[in-house]
């Protein structure tokens, strides 16, 4: 057969299209289900890293996060627990934090850490070159922050992208989402040697400023839907009026 | 040293034929995944194995591939490779594919896949363009850890993410380089490497 002739090339083309087309429906099958496991593994791992529990070597984070995550639910702008048959860990976070806030679902995982039931909280915002999203656990009785972990799809390694190092995330322990008068004046992250008249405030990335505008951004539009939730774990640990 | 003529196509594109600094392919993802040293080492282990079962297939299909579209069997053999890597990556070692996110599908898009294989598989039979997509693939790795190497040393003052640079010099006033993180800096870097190796060369 000539094999210049233009029947060869279109059967050529045709059999080479399928044949690739098969073997990678098969692949994409194939893996399939370890691939979601993974990205579910990853998810729980990035709660558990904002309630300040890290899984140890060899350690799986499945059982890790079956052993603290007590419960999981999702809330109203009101505070008011939703019956919804929708799993928290499913919500997509991204599609919620651009509705209004009372129409938005707000997941909450119930965090049993040694030192006490923290509340952990997904936020999701934009940066500089892609989505940025983080979780932030609260401690019971106060509203405070006790931990937080940001990620980001491709912010600038060494410059954006350090906003999903420690040194950045654990600045964020002990501020406080709410002003002594209740007012909801989540944290602000301002430049580092700079001070803010009110309110709690981070320094932020050197060389990211957008990026850390980004996470100040974030943290206000999905934390603030929350304010009521904030107020009713505020009151609801009568252990720690003693402490205050 | 003398080499056996069967391993040539293994050992020039190493220095003497690199593809990077003497063909100039694949200076984009030079520039794109250098900032650190982790990502570098693990793309130059993608495009090597991308590039040589690439060259492998082509060869083999190179007396059957009608003229006219031999590009488009080109791309579909290789967009189907990186896909599979991608793929595999996300399932067995999900870090590293996050950290890469873009750049394995970029694979696809690096001039050094499509050069080898219009340059030597075309012509070639599977062996010797296997030796030469490895080749040419650890040609393309030194110069990335080289950059890279140099790129995180200065720019962050780690390597593979642990640091090196003691905290003594920052507490006397050393500090950290950020324009080398910046992508004109791997750029400068390669041309010092070029200059290096034009010199030697001469």
């Amino acid at each position: 057969m000539n094999r210049q002739s233009n029947l060869y090339t279109v059967i050529y083309a045709s059999v080479l299209v399928l044949a690739v087309g098969i073997l990678l429906s098969v692949v994409y099958q194939g893996l399939r289900p370890r691939q979601l496991e993974n990205i579910d593994n990853d998810t729980k791992r990035q709660i558990l890293a904002a309630a300040l529990i890290f899984p140890s070597e060899g350690q799986s984070v499945a059982d890790l996060y079956a052993e603290h995550i007590k419960g999981a639910y999702i809330v109203n702008s009101n505070g008011q627990r939703v019956d919804d048959n929708l799993d928290p860990f499913k919500v997509k976070v991204a599609t919620q934090v651009k509705l209004p806030a009372d129409q938005r679902k707000l997941p909450v995982f119930e965090c049993e850490t040694s030192s006490g039931l923290k509340y952990v909280i997904p936020v999701y915002g934009a940066g500089l070159w892609g989505p940025i999203w983080g979780y932030v656990s609260f401690n019971e009785g106060s509203a405070t922050i006790y931990g937080a972990y940001f990620g980001h799809e491709g912010e600038t390694p060494g410059l954006g992208a350090e906003i999903e190092k420690p040194a950045f995330s654990s600045q964020f322990e002990g501020k406080s989402v709410l002003a002594p008068d209740g007012q909801f004046t989540s944290v602000a992250v301002v430049k580092a040697g700079h001070e803010l008249a009110s309110g709690d405030f981070v320094h932020a990335v050197s060389g990211g400023t957008i990026t850390s505008q980004g996470v100040q951004n974030m943290l206000y539009n999905s934390l603030e839907p929350y304010k009521a939730f904030f107020d009713n774990i505020k009151s609801s640990n009568p252990d720690n009026t003693s402490k205050s | 040293m003398k080499i056996s003529k069967s391993l040539l196509p293994l050992v020039t594109p190493l220095s003497k034929d690199n593809p990077v600094i003497v063909q100039v392919l694949g200076i984009c993802s030079a520039l794109a995944v250098t900032a650190k040293l982790e990502p570098a080492i693990v793309m130059t282990i993608s495009v090597t194995a991308v590039l040589a079962l690439a060259n492998v297939i082509i060869s083999a299909l190179r007396n059957t591939i009608p003229t006219s579209i031999r590009i488009i069997v080109q791309l579909v053999v290789v967009a189907a490779l990186v896909v599979v890597v991608d793929q595999v990556l996300k399932a067995f070692a999900y870090d590293v594919s996050k950290q890469l996110s873009v750049f394995i599908g970029l694979i696809i898009t690096n001039c050094i896949i499509m050069g080898r294989l219009e340059a030597f598989a075309l012509n070639n039979r599977p062996w010797p363009a296997f030796l030469d997509g490895i080749g040419n693939g650890l040609g393309y790795g030194i110069i990335l850890v080289i950059v890279a190497f140099f790129r995180e040393l200065l720019g962050s003052g780690t390597l593979l993410g642990c640091q090196v640079i003691p905290q003594w010099c920052y507490e006397h006033g050393y500090a950290n380089c950020g324009l080398m993180i910046l992508p004109p800096m791997a750029l400068i870097t390669v041309a010092c490497i070029i200059w290096v190796h034009n010199r030697k060369a001469s």
